[in-house]
């Protein structure tokens, strides 16, 4: 897609969503509730600049939150609410990515280079002590001029 | 006439910089004095020249010269003063110069005090500020001129990003250039360092200020950034883990290594090669986030709006400079003389420890931020990676970091014991314990496990603190007089650790006992949040300079006493057609009330957010004390002693002539 | 040896964000591609009383449009499609989504009506279905009524030409 042409997408996208309808809603149990804000935090906004649902002014945003509201009272549970969602937009659609075989390094990656970095600390831990060579004579005659010479400037 | 004149002078600077990059380098190596002196005034010399460019931008700006494109883009002339300013750093041209000035800045500053330093180490460090300040220049004059005309010029501009016509825009950013920037000072010393090969406990001395002061101003700038996001946007959110916030804290959290490295190869001597390469690292990690910001690989709130093709130069350049350093340090590190010794249980240890935990949360975040990118430049699909993941992952990673700092500030250089260990912290540990069990059911009780554990870690690192303090003042001299002279280093140490203490508990508390509601409320009704009543007073409209505003007055009470007005507003900026919220807050220590107006809705009510966001302050408070510890440990007279310098100056030759 | 691996994971870092310059990081690809067509019934454009169902795109294969009168990107795409109508190449079906019925048929009558029929989605619920992010957007849709292809943005002449006209032609042999 050329330029000019993305930007007009882009502002078609938004030429609508910028005064979507803001309307508090409520819920029977503070469970509910809190289930929904959790939701909206989870899911992304597809049309913004990585904005979550709750963030969103947008006014496809409006439209899926509109959508989580009614599952919710419908008595949907989130896994079937996110699996909606992901149906029709996709895994991008969700912040918390799913653990499938493509998210495994990212999912357990950290663990791992915590183990990691802890054993590569005990090594280095354990092997540190060595026994200082011994000088040769000459590397001990100046020591002994350096000695000499740092206790007159210390005086 | 005036913006040619800023040209002129970058295509100058450009060319001085080439000077600077090449002379005072090839000097060194082949030792002609003239040309390493030649560095410190190129240096300069660049500083005024892009200096002298900036503030024909600055002109351009002050003065609505429309023709100017960049000024035509991001301004206009019912714009305030202090926001045409401001609007110089808005979009990327700007913002680039600004980069490009603080660079010369930094390596001015460094030609100024450069007097501990050996002349050809200094020369080395100002030609490899100046390779960098080619790259950017060239970047700059080739594909992002701030100074291109537009011709016809525009009647009236297009004013600047209604978000950005805050105060917080005049200094957030300049505040994280200058940290981010000033990483290349470390940088630079470390690539000296190497093509000299004098990898050296006086080495790390030398840096060690300089990597404190960045580190200074990259937490303020990256506080200041949540901060401004927190009254800014309207949702009490204060970090979100977007990919430019994570390019700014990566540098962050491989600053702080770096420093904790430093101060190890500083008095032992050890870790040198990793401190080296925790010093390449942040530089790196600070031109990831330039490319992150500037070429469009990533969508995020922050981006500027640029396309792939100044994304190819900034790879390019974060590839030949990062890259040329690691070919350096794969050649010179195995060359690199073995530190001194310790034991397994030793203070190095906790410290190396404590890079590595770094290094893995900066790994962490890294991966979180550029998976979606690998994950489909593979062919996988599309995926997300928010906060939901970074919250989990990172909090993970910190809890040992935080276990560790606890133990490793009360332990002994070079030979501790587990059993001394043991015996000094048991009580500390049973404290701590009790003190998270108080907090959380003073806090209400709910979520106990994950925010117990938060705060005891937090309260952890407190008591340690405080328990080291207090072992420092026992010896001869009374305490009190100890305490009073104590060295700067440890004083700052413990200031930063405390604040770091207050951020981790400002950040437990504020995610899991805010409270909200979102609610209809019309002029004249009251509502209810946390123990507090808010009364929507009344509405009223206003005009301001570039904007319309709808201005909420709320009275806010606590058991019927009146504690606050709050004045919430919607405003429609005129040039762009663009709404804004600005919230209404009454800041407090222990706790912000915050409220935000949404929607007008159908009946003359509002849509109305409330926020109780407990503690949220201590966040940025504890940043602030973390930047004053650091700023104290700056100044420690122990990292200049000349004494010392002479001295060691001698005990180095003979060391190197091995 | 181990010196080499910062450089080792920084080549491969790179290579990555040099990929990465060349996708776009707002496109969100549909899942929906080789699923049928979700079940739905909305009234006509145009009629009083007509009512379009999931049914009525099957049949041959067809692109669906969808589109709005508020739509400044869509009037770049329509005279493409008008040809496209004219020509007899493709069959379009248009999905008027969350507008308001008078402006879209205003817009019609302005514009050129290239749609076979027209379905009228007042509340977007089909586009939620579809997974609409943006207007315009094209689903390329065969004769099972499975969705093959969808086009984000205006059709361009080389997506035209290089992905959906032999897609069309491909699917017209299919059985």
């Amino acid at each position: 897609m050329n330029r000019s042409l993305q930007t007009l997408f882009v502002f078609a996208l938004f030429t609508l969503g910028v005064l979507a309808a803001d309307t508090p809603v409520t819920f029977e149990s503070p469970a509910d509730r809190e289930r929904y804000d959790t939701l909206l935090e989870e899911l992304r906004c597809l049309v913004c600049q990585n904005q979550s649902l709750s963030d969103s002014h947008a006014e496809l945003a409006q439209d899926l939150r509109d959508q989580v509201y009614a599952m919710i009272m419908d008595g949907k549970d989130n896994a079937a609410i996110a699996d909606f969602m992901v149906a029709r937009y996709g895994d991008f659609v969700l912040y918390k990515p799913p653990v499938k075989s493509s998210t495994w390094l990212l999912w357990f990656g950290p663990l791992l280079m915590l183990v990691l970095a802890l054993a590569v600390v005990a090594i280095f831990a354990r092997g540190r002590i060595q026994d200082p060579q011994p000088l040769s004579d000459e590397e001990r005659r100046r020591v002994q001029s350096l000695i000499k010479s740092d206790l007159g400037q210390r005086k | 006439m005036i913006p040619e004149i800023g040209h002129f002078m970058l295509a100058l600077a450009l060319a001085v910089a080439c000077l600077q990059a090449v002379i005072p380098l090839v000097g060194a190596t082949r030792g002609y004095s003239n040309w390493v002196a030649f560095a410190s005034p190129a240096a300069r010399v660049q500083f005024l020249l892009v200096l002298a460019a900036f503030l024909t931008l600055v002109h351009a700006f002050l003065t609505n010269d429309f023709s100017v494109a960049y000024v035509a883009h991001n301004s206009n002339s019912a714009l305030p003063a202090a926001y045409r300013l401001s609007a110089v750093w808005g979009a990327h041209e700007g913002s680039l110069l600004l980069w490009i000035l603080i660079l010369c800045g930094w390596t001015f500053a460094v030609t100024v005090f450069d007097k501990g330093l050996p002349p050809k180490f200094a020369a080395i460090v100002v030609s490899v500020l100046g390779i960098v300040s080619v790259g950017f220049l060239s970047f700059l004059l080739f594909t992002s001129n701030p100074f291109d005309r537009l011709i016809p010029a525009l009647a009236d501009g297009g004013d600047l990003n209604p978000l950005l016509q805050d105060p917080g825009l005049i200094i957030h950013p300049p505040m994280l250039y200058l940290g981010y920037v000033g990483s290349s000072v470390a940088f630079a010393f470390a690539i000296a360092a190497l093509i000299q090969g004098r990898i050296t406990a006086q080495a790390a001395r030398w840096i060690r200020p300089w990597a404190i002061a960045t580190w200074i101003f990259l937490t303020l700038g990256i506080a200041l950034g949540s901060w401004w996001a927190y009254y800014e946007l309207g949702w009490g959110g204060w970090w979100f883990w977007d990919p430019v916030e994570n390019a700014s804290f990566m540098p962050w959290l491989l600053g702080t290594a770096l420093i904790h490295s430093l101060a190890v190869t500083e008095k032992r001597g050890s870790f040198k090669n990793w401190t080296v390469l925790l010093a390449l690292a942040t530089f790196a990690l600070s031109l990831l986030g330039t490319f992150l910001v500037r070429s469009g690989v990533l969508t995020s709130v922050h981006a500027f709006a640029t396309d792939p093709g100044r994304g190819v130069f900034v790879l390019a350049l974060l590839g030949g400079v990062i890259g040329g350093s690691l070919i350096l340090y794969a050649w010179r590190g195995p060359s690199t003389f073995a530190g001194g010794n310790y034991e397994p249980v030793s203070r190095e240890v906790f410290l190396l420890l404590n890079s590595a935990l770094l290094a893995v949360a900066t790994a962490t975040v890294l991966l979180g931020t550029l998976y979606p990118l690998a994950h489909e430049a593979l062919g996988l699909g599309k995926i997300s990676v928010g906060p939901p993941y970074f919250n989990v992952v990172f909090s993970a990673v910190m809890l040992p970091l935080m276990a560790f700092l606890g133990i490793g500030q009360f332990s002994r250089w070079k030979s501790d014991s587990l059993i001394r260990l043991r015996k000094n912290l048991v009580y500390p540990l049973s404290a701590t314990i009790a003190a998270a069990f108080v907090a959380v059911i003073m806090l209400g009780g709910q979520k106990t496990i994950a925010a117990g554990v938060g705060l005891g870690f937090g309260f952890w690192v407190v008591i340690t603190t405080l328990l080291g303090i207090r072992e420092r003042c026992q010896g001869r001299q009374h305490p009190w007089f100890t305490l009073f002279n104590l060295p700067r280093a440890f004083v700052g140490q413990c200031i930063a650790h405390l604040g770091f203490a207050c951020t981790v508990i400002g950040v437990v508390v504020a995610s899991f006992y805010s409270v909200d509601e979102h609610q209809r409320l019309a002029p004249g009704e009251s509502t209810e949040l946390a123990g507090y009543e808010f009364h929507f007073v009344n509405l009223r409209t206003y005009s301001g300079p570039n904007y319309r505003a709808t201005q909420g007055n709320f009275e806010l009470r606590r058991d019927g006493k009146f504690i606050a007005t709050l004045k919430p507003e919607k405003r429609l900026y005129h040039v762009r057609n663009m709404p804004m919220t600005e919230a209404g807050i009454s800041p407090g220590f222990t706790r912000d009330l915050y409220v935000s107006l949404g929607e007008p809705l159908d009946d003359g009510a509002w849509s109305v957010r409330l926020y109780f966001k407990p503690f949220v302050r201590w966040i940025w408070l504890g940043a602030i004390l973390m930047a004053c510890g650091g700023f104290i440990a700056m100044f420690d007279p122990r990292l200049r002693s000349p004494a010392v310098a002479r001295t060691e100056a001698v005990a180095d030759t003979s060391s190197a002539e091995r | 040896m181990r010196y080499v691996i910062p450089l080792g994971a920084f080549i491969v870092l790179v290579a990555f964000l040099a990929i990465g310059l060349g996708l776009d990081p707002r496109y969100v690809p549909s899942p929906l591609i080789d699923k049928p067509l979700p079940n739905f019934e909305l009234p006509e454009l145009g009629t009083r009383h007509s009512r379009i169902t999931t049914a009525d795109l099957a049949g041959k294969p067809r692109l669906l449009n969808v589109w709005a009168s508020w739509c400044v990107a869509c009037r770049v795409e329509h005279p493409l499609l008008l040809d496209l109508a004219k020509s007899g190449k493709a069959a379009i079906v248009g999905l008027n989504y969350k507008d308001a019925h008078d402006d879209a048929l205003a817009w019609l009558k302005q514009h050129g009506d290239p749609y076979e029929r027209t379905v009228f989605d007042e509340h977007g619920s089909l586009g939620l279905d579809l997974g609409v992010y943006g207007v315009p957007e094209t689903f390329v849709i065969d004769r099972h009524g499975v969705i093959r292809y969808k086009q984000v943005g205006p059709i361009t002449d080389g997506a035209l030409a290089s992905v959906i006209m032999p897609m069309l032609e491909q699917l017209a042999g299919d059985k």
